[in-house]
């Protein structure tokens, strides 16, 4: 369970992006999510709140956008989404394929701020 | 009262800080012309016996260390240390993976020029270490027999951030009925193309195979530093 210790990355990062564009307050932190980053959303969320209790974004949200895993088919020599993280392969040609074109994602995209 | 909060893009990999590391380590790593491989895997898989066979068997040859994650105790360092090579005990506390800053404070008045191969053993955990880069050049997840075949259907996401798997405890294969094939067809299936190793840390079978695949990795890597040295002047 590391999802406390991003969780206060991620409160910490906010509060710092905040405080450059001269913004008191953090109503909510929008993040990209992959299945591969290896961090569970459920687990982020709980971990974010705690993580936000007593620290200026107390009461502020996470707003998780998830991030399908896609790879590069070999065989259709194109990005394709595959069914799951445990079948890394085309789900049309059923290529496999070891060339992640996404879905390790963890990051801030956005912060919605006021004064 | 605060207003009406306006919408402000950021672009921030919440990991940065633990890749800036992560670079830097690569990078030195690099220049010192030491091979680093890192090990992670469940607890009990056999990560220490199996990497105390590696440096022993390798310490007659080649320069080599080790540093060792663990939540706490320094048994697995004394165990290592019985190989005759540096080893360190990085003590995590609480904290179930290592980063790479730890591996950076660990390695402090190590001369890595001095090395030819560097081992980083990982907390046992088969979830959060894969979320961490350690600036390693190869990350082996070690697989024992005797967890089921079903693993790495279990925990895809740290079999996909290795790059070699390794099969351990091979030789109690018949006494618990273990299914190589099924096992090897589910490491392919979250990880396409990754190659498997067999090997027991008992008997050595399988470890001369994994000695040499390790020496070619190394050389190859070497080659390829050298090449994009030369191409850079």
């Amino acid at each position: 369970m590391h999802e406390l210790s991003i969780a206060m990355s991620i409160v910490e990062m906010a509060e710092e992006e905040a405080a450059a564009r001269g913004s008191a307050h953090v109503h909510a932190v929008h993040l990209r999510l992959g299945p591969l980053s290896g961090v569970v959303k459920e687990a982020l969320l709980s971990s974010f709140e705690m993580a936000c209790a007593a620290s200026p974004l107390e009461g502020s949200q996470l707003l998780i956008e998830e991030v399908p895993v896609m790879v590069f088919c070999p065989a259709c020599r194109a990005p394709k989404h595959v069914a799951s993280i445990q079948w890394m392969c085309c789900p049309e040609c059923g290529a496999p394929s070891s060339e992640v074109l996404q879905g390790k994602e963890l990051e801030i995209t956005a912060l919605e701020l006021s004064k | 009262m605060s207003a009406e909060p306006r919408l402000v893009e950021v672009r921030k990999n919440v990991l940065k800080q633990n890749d800036v590391v992560a670079r830097a380590l690569r990078e030195q790593y690099r220049q010192a012309g030491v091979f680093v491989v890192s090990l992670v895997s469940s607890p009990g898989a056999g990560k220490t016996t199996f990497l105390e066979k590696t440096l022993t068997l390798l310490h007659s040859h080649c320069r080599v260390a080790a540093l060792v994650g663990d939540l706490a105790t320094e048994n697995d360092a004394a165990r290592l240390a019985r190989s005759m090579a540096p080893v360190r005990q990085i003590i995590t506390g609480t904290l179930c993976h290592l980063e790479a800053a730890m591996v950076q404070n660990a390695l402090q008045g190590w001369d890595l020029h001095q090395l030819d191969f560097l081992f980083v053993e990982n907390v046992g955990n088969l979830v959060c270490p894969s979320s961490y880069d350690l600036g390693e050049e190869l990350r082996l997840v070690l697989l024992s027999v005797t967890e089921g075949e079903d693993k790495p259907l279990k925990y895809p996401t740290i079999f996909n951030s290795a790059d070699v798997a390794i099969i351990t405890k091979m030789d109690l294969a018949a006494a618990v009925e273990f299914d190589e094939q099924a096992a090897c067809r589910n490491i392919l299936a979250v990880r396409p193309c990754m190659q498997v190793l067999k090997l027991s840390s008992k008997t050595g079978d399988g470890i001369q195979a994994f000695l040499d695949f390790l020496g070619e990795r190394r050389s190859r890597s070497r080659s390829a530093a050298e090449a994009a040295a030369w191409t850079a002047t």
